[in-house]
């Protein structure tokens, strides 16, 4: 039973993760892309049409990967090249991903999808309590884990991240050193959005295999939340992922039990822990002040 | 490499014709300027007169209109900072150049070409802040840092760089004058060995000590060449200024009793954060018709007694800080205002004024609260007819020179925004005035202005204390010198028997008796 719910929670978190860990990555470097939502179900109609057409649900999972990074190009080509307001183009790459997957994903309605199987590491899947939830688990679980590693390893102990998290804090300084915010920020940018793809495809190809219209439901927009909720700090992603995933599952296992909380608070829940978390760590300057990325949002406009 | 091959002329760099265009705005007009290798030169001239538009366009960070820029006998051209840095230009900025959230060491890594792990990069600052006695803590976040400790990572990096040219842009402004004496030395080391420096600043006296050669411009234009040995500082500033700087006179105080308009007593206050200097038992008073100076070296704690008494922080007690004999230690900022303080914080963009607005609404965001009455109607409303009439009276009061009717407070050079805040306060005839480095990076034309509109409104009755890294400034205007070190603030000095050298060894912590390098070294061992 324990297990059990554990893996339930894996599966709620992961894609949360994942689109968290790319968009973490994204705000580190000064911007603010509000397309997460839109980007995912891009990810999420692709992995799950070239999966059933290939037959090969990792080559969804990779074009998935690849359609995610190209769409949030085009939000990278409006905001950083045509310095476009971020908020704004955000907003409307949520709305032409809805859009486009709905009509893409038109013909996939009702199909039946492929998943993509669990890998179980002998010998360690078979310890105790946690040998299922942490090594019997689908391949992109373990990616998910990767990634906060890698992102983690990447921002504070490699050069480039260092340089990233420059450009986040300061792009005119950076800009003075003589480093490329504009390119920093594009690989930024597809880095989320290759993220965003991986988390869409997640849900169409292991969550539910299956393609429903506007499956992502609201976790681009948690995801977003969980880049503030977590102080921009990647291991505090994994947490926050976990915790948001843990009240969406306790929804229905509480549901099961007869413990009768309206589900629409529990809906709004990882907004209002975003809030106290929001309220808590602005109550430490310094917190705020180092890793909080003061560019955030700001457009980049070199004086020449 | 270059250096063998066309190193006989001794030219470094000769740039002919450079100009720069803003809109109708010639802010740098067919200037040139010649710098061999192994020399200092000075570039001289008033805020707004095209030094800091002439160095970014050497630094890569502005395109020239037209003109050409020489470079060991090569004409380049740089279109970037990573570029003009690959030349072998480096740069200390005055402004914009840092990372707050990232630590010392890391800021000096970014500028770095080299992939040498941090640890490394922090250790070779250590030593080489050591060699330079410029203290520096490579992991101590650049945001907790003052802006004399920030400057100190803005040299140590560009020193790190290892630059044939270093552009220096009023690099002593915040320095103690022994420090500035050490920085010297480090200047005349880098000249003897073969290194050049384009040396920006106000000080003239600085620059006679120091430089070879002196490039002075005024309106954009390069109106003298000249060697500042064989000049005197009032020739010079003759020449940036176009006519004679009025020196700041000081009359002699009336005498008498004077009433004590700010009383401080008892005042401590834990450090906010890691990085910050607590204030122990800090006591002063000053009287009516007097300028009391507060020396010290940046981050001994002037940031937080300023805080202090302006009410951004509240003190436990009432009795604490007392103005015009009313106790106020609870009061905020609007609260003491009320009470006929007035307050010019050091930081002049973002927190003297919001960059972004218009000055008439910066005016209107200190003074809403004592002059309601006049600024806003009935209902909140802003009487838009009074507040520009307010606006316009600072603005020819104080001379602030400007493009345009009521810009962005962002819009203005740092010496005629400085003009404006202070003007600000001094409109409301205060009888307490509190201000933070008054006239730091301020040409010496606003300076003068700025310190002779602070003694006389001593002079008329009002209590004025002046907190300043700059000593000649207080030495010029203070009737007495209190130096904070370390959170400590000394007994008052009255000004006959204060020397720099007195000071200068207060400031660095030093007891009669010790010496500064002691000193020195135990607050690089503290940080």
């Amino acid at each position: 039973m324990f297990e059990s719910v554990l893996i339930t929670i894996a599966t709620a978190a992961t894609p949360l993760l994942i689109a968290a860990i790319g968009e973490l990555v994204v705000e580190r470097s000064g911007v603010l892309n509000l397309g997460v939502e839109g980007m995912m179900i891009m990810g999420a109609v692709t992995g799950f049409g070239v999966a059933i057409t290939t037959g090969s649900p990792w080559l969804g999972v990779f074009a998935a990967v690849l359609v995610g990074a190209a769409f949030s190009l085009l939000f990278g080509f409006l905001t950083l090249t045509l310095v476009t307001n971020q908020v704004a183009t955000g907003l409307a790459l949520t709305l032409l991903g809805l859009g486009i997957s709905g009509m893409i994903g038109e013909a996939f309605i009702g199909m039946p999808g492929l998943k993509l199987g669990p890998i179980a590491i002998p010998v360690l899947s078979d310890l105790p309590y946690v040998g299922r939830f942490l090594f019997a688990q689908d391949p992109l679980f373990y990616i998910s884990i990767l990634l906060v590693a890698g992102v983690s390893y990447f921002l504070f102990y490699t050069r480039a991240g260092l340089t990233l998290r420059s450009v986040g804090d300061n792009h005119d300084s950076a800009h003075a050193l003589g480093i490329r915010v504009v390119a920093v920020r594009y690989a930024a940018v597809a880095f989320g959005g290759a993220c965003a793809g991986l988390a869409g495809a997640y849900l169409s190809l292991v969550y539910t295999p299956q393609w429903i219209e506007n499956m992502t439901a609201g976790r681009g927009w948690i995801a977003l939340a969980l880049v503030v909720f977590a102080s921009w700090r990647p291991w505090r992603v994994l947490a926050g992922a976990y915790l948001f995933g843990a009240v969406s599952i306790g929804q229905l296992h509480a549901q099961v039990i007869g413990v009768s909380i309206p589900s629409q608070f529990l809906s709004a829940l990882p907004y209002l822990a975003t809030i106290v978390v929001l309220v808590l760590i602005s109550r430490n300057r310094r917190l705020t002040m180092v890793n909080t990325p003061s560019c955030l949002g700001r457009p980049f406009v070199p004086a020449r | 490499m270059e250096t063998q091959r066309d190193g006989e002329a001794g030219g470094l760099l000769d740039v002919r014709g450079l100009t720069k265009v803003f809109g109708t705005l010639k802010a740098c007009d067919a200037i040139d300027l010649t710098i061999d290798r192994g020399e200092i030169h000075a570039l001289l001239g008033e805020n707004g007169a095209g030094k800091s538009t002439f160095v970014k366009m050497l630094f890569g960070a502005l395109e020239p209109a037209a003109g050409t820029i020489g470079w060991k006998g090569r004409q380049v051209t740089i279109p970037t900072p990573g570029a003009a840095r690959r030349l072998g230009i480096g740069m200390v900025f005055q402004h914009f150049s840092l990372f707050e959230a990232l630590t010392a060491a890391e800021n000096i890594m970014l500028s770095l070409d080299e992939k040498a792990p941090i640890m490394q990069i922090a250790e070779r600052a250590r030593a080489l802040s050591k060699t330079y006695g410029l203290p520096l803590d490579p992991f101590a976040h650049v945001g907790d840092l003052s802006v004399g400790e920030r400057q100190r990572i803005e040299i140590i990096r560009c020193l790190l760089q290892k630059p044939d040219l270093i552009i220096l842009d009023e690099p002593t402004s915040v320095l103690t004058p022994q420090e500035a004496d050490k920085l010297f030395d480090t200047l005349e080391t880098l000249r003897d060995e073969g290194k050049s420096i384009l040396y920006i600043s106000h000080r003239l006296e600085e620059v006679k000590r120091l430089c070879d050669r002196a490039t002075v411009l005024r309106h954009g234009r390069v109106v003298a060449h000249c060697d500042p040995r064989q000049e005197t500082a009032a020739s010079l500033a003759r020449m940036m200024v176009g006519n004679d700087v009025e020196a700041v006179s000081r009359p002699a105080d009336a005498g008498g009793a004077h009433e004590a308009l700010l009383e401080v007593s008892g005042l401590s206050r834990p450090a906010a954060n890691p990085f910050a200097v607590p204030l122990r038992e800090i006591r002063l008073t000053v009287r009516a018709g007097q300028v009391l100076g507060i020396a010290g070296v940046a981050g001994n704690g002037q940031g937080e007694l300023f805080e202090a008494l302006s009410g951004e922080a509240l003190q436990e007690h009432a009795g604490v800080v007392r103005i015009r004999g009313m106790d106020c230690g609870r009061l905020s900022i609007s609260g003491r205002r009320l009470l006929g303080a007035g307050f010019v914080p050091e930081e002049r963009l973002g927190h003297g004024a919001a960059p972004h607005m218009r000055l008439s609404e910066n005016l209107l965001l200190s003074r809403h609260a004592t002059d309601g009455k006049s600024l806003l109607g009935p209902l909140g409303t802003v009487r838009e007819g009074a507040l520009t009439a307010a606006a316009e009276r600072i603005v020819e009061t104080m001379d602030v020179r400007m493009s345009g009717t009521d810009p962005e407070a962002a819009a203005l050079s740092g010496g005629n925004l400085q003009k404006f805040i202070i003007g600000r306060e001094l409109d409301r005839q205060p009888a307490v005035l509190i201000v933070n480095q008054p006239t730091w990076g301020v040409d010496a034309g606003a300076a003068a202005r700025i310190r002779q509109a602070l003694i006389d409104l001593a002079r008329s009755g009002s209590a004025v204390l002046v907190i300043s890294q700059d000593l000649d400034e207080l030495f010029e205007i203070s009737d007495a010198i209190a130096v904070m070190h370390d959170g400590r603030l000394s007994a008052p000095l009255p000004i006959a028997e204060a020397s720099f050298e007195k000071v200068g060894l207060l400031m660095g912590g030093a007891a009669p008796g010790h010496t500064i390098d002691n000193a020195l070294d135990n607050a690089t061992e503290q940080a």
